[in-house]
């Protein structure tokens, strides 16, 4: 199809944008809590193109900030998640017996459970706070990675190359290290890069609750909260927050559809 | 076939005992203390130490993981900490508006999907398929707490034919359920259409155009019915994403549901309906996914007579 192109065009340049972005909200000073009296609820003006806030907020610079944190968070939960995911998983696979049997277990009973509901009731408990909201979904998420490194290491677990490696007496360390993990990190990856998407709206699902960051900072979810409430006068408060979290989440999901596309032999 | 169902259920209640442990763990292990939202934060240690007592609180974490169970298994999901109430008729109560929620909207997402996965499929790679799965992909990237506002600014503001919230005037239930809906739409429009491209190569297909067929009739009788059964598991797998967005969905347009209930328990720390509410919303995840296991064999012959 035509559009093939454009769609990994447009997914690759929103996501550059919203990096960009994101990493100059934590490292450059932003004046993003200066309230403007006069100026509450403004739609634009020349000085503020995207307006500003019930409080007087240029609305911009608090969208700058909300791509930070929900950068973030994409990246604790991810990383957190992955590498405690591998590694439960590849181990449990990996000794096998009854180990492998309560992993399995375990993991089903974690999938037994809506995951943004664990996550909600989770930070819910702990407080809120951007640390709190990465405990909670990575607590959530590492369910993915482990089923899917177990099922990989399952499978190479009697390749011949491994069986050699056991035969010339390498240590299981080295042999997890050097010769079953870069066989499974590529379909691990592929799956985490998937997770950004649902790691950036569960963040701002949690903010959108008040269990997310907490005012003075600001969060996708919780500019969305806050501009529900001022619908009818200033829709651009939800408008502008909405449109940034939409168009990231599809990009990702862009992103995730062209790399199955090209992965996918079968469909050729 | 007795066997297999039997089977089935046995595994679906090792799960909701899993279950069960879990939540009691996580939400006890969690750091926050549910006497300082009770008592605020200037009481006095002795007048916490006495409630944390009356609260039975203070045992041991053992004993009050044995005292759970033994009353879970009496079927007595305890006592609400603030209003001292049985859970039971607090949750018993809540349970129809979020039924009648998740049903309507998995009827909007049925009544999307089916159709815009059709044509898609028909028409594959026509302006139609690019049009329809454009759409489903936007309705993916949407979260229910930005599509709820969005629908009441289109239609509730502009337009002023829904009410905002509450669920008590006519047709109040529309915005809530396609806010809810158009995810799984969203979803399962994909779903049927992959399922159907499947199917519409078969043999049998072929067959019954060749035999002159209505083209309604093909679809209906042959394609669509075969091209079910994924669509189904999906339903049953995404069940539990509808169940954790009906929470958020209830808040937004202030729906009296189990999601609101939860919420509200969860910002006051009420450890008993907390743990109640999400066993209740996981157990039916687990039954709606176990019951699906066992449509397959009532929609496919083929599963029904594979042991015979």
């Amino acid at each position: 199809m035509l559009s093939k192109k454009l769609k990994i065009i447009f997914s690759v340049s929103i996501l550059t944008v919203w990096l960009m972005i994101a990493i100059s909200a934590l490292y450059l000073p932003l004046p993003a809590n200066v309230i403007h009296l006069d100026k509450i609820l403004l739609i634009h003006d020349v000085k503020a193109l995207l307006g500003y806030d019930d409080l007087g907020r240029v609305l911009w610079y608090r969208l700058v900030m909300g791509a930070g944190t929900s950068l973030q968070v994409a990246i604790g939960v991810i990383a957190v998640s992955l590498i405690i995911g591998t590694l439960i998983g590849s181990l449990s696979a990996y000794i096998g017996g009854m180990w492998d049997h309560l992993i399995v277990r375990i993991i089903d009973v974690f999938l037994a459970f809506p995951g943004i509901l664990l996550a909600i009731a989770l930070a819910g408990l702990m407080g809120p706070g951007i640390m709190n909201v990465i405990i909670a979904l990575s607590i959530v998420s590492w369910v993915g990675y482990a089923r899917l490194s177990r099922a990989q290491v399952m499978s190479l677990k009697h390749r011949e190359h491994v069986q050699a490696a056991i035969a010339l007496g390498c240590s299981h360390y080295r042999i997890l290290r050097y010769h079953i993990l870069p066989l499974i990190i590529a379909p691990l990856i592929i799956e985490a890069s998937f997770g950004v998407a649902s790691v950036v709206i569960a963040e701002a699902g949690l903010s959108f609750l008040g269990l997310g960051v907490q005012p003075p900072d600001a969060s996708w979810g919780s500019m969305i909260k806050d501009g529900s409430q001022y619908l009818l006068m200033a829709p651009h408060m939800v408008l502008v927050p909405g449109c940034a979290l939409m168009l990231v989440v599809l990009a990702v999901n862009l992103l995730g559809d062209s790399l199955r596309d090209y992965l996918d032999v079968k469909e050729k | 076939m007795i066997g297999y169902i039997f089977r089935r259920f046995f595994s679906a209640l090792v799960v909701i005992f899993g279950v069960a442990s879990l939540v009691f763990l996580l939400i006890h292990i969690v750091p926050g203390d549910p006497l300082e939202v009770m008592l605020g934060e200037t009481a006095s240690a002795a007048d916490r130490e006495q409630l944390r007592h009356l609260l039975q609180l203070d045992l041991p974490l053992l004993e009050q993981f044995y005292q759970y169970f033994y009353a879970l298994f009496h079927l007595d999901l305890g006592t609400s900490l603030f209003s001292r109430e049985a859970v039971w008729p607090q949750l018993l109560q809540r349970i129809p508006a979020t039924l009648e929620l998740t049903l309507a909207s998995l009827l909007v997402a049925i009544s999307i999907a089916f159709p815009l996965g059709t044509i898609a499929a028909l028409k594959k790679d026509s302006g139609w398929d690019f049009t329809a799965m454009t759409v489903s992909l936007i309705g993916v990237s949407i979260p229910n707490f930005l599509m709820g506002p969005l629908l009441i600014l289109f239609f509730s503001i502009y337009l002023g034919w829904m009410p905002v919230s509450g669920q008590e005037e006519r047709g109040a239930i529309i915005l809530p359920a396609l806010t809810l809906g158009s995810a799984l739409a969203a979803i399962l429009s994909r779903m049927v259409r992959a399922s159907l491209l499947e199917v519409l190569r078969e043999d049998y297909i072929r067959t019954a155009y060749a035999k002159g067929l209505s083209l309604q009739r093909i679809m209906l009788v042959h394609a669509l019915r075969n091209a079910m059964l994924p669509v189904l598991t999906l339903i049953g797998l995404q069940f539990g994403t509808l169940l954790g967005g009906a929470v958020i969905t209830e808040i937004i347009f202030s729906w009296q549901g189990v999601g609101d209930l939860t919420i509200d328990a969860i910002k006051k720390r009420d450890y008993p309906v907390v743990q109640a509410c999400i066993l209740l919303i996981s157990c039916s995840y687990v039954l709606v996914n176990t019951l699906t296991d066992m449509l397959y064999g009532v929609l496919d012959p083929r599963i029904r007579l594979q042991g015979k």
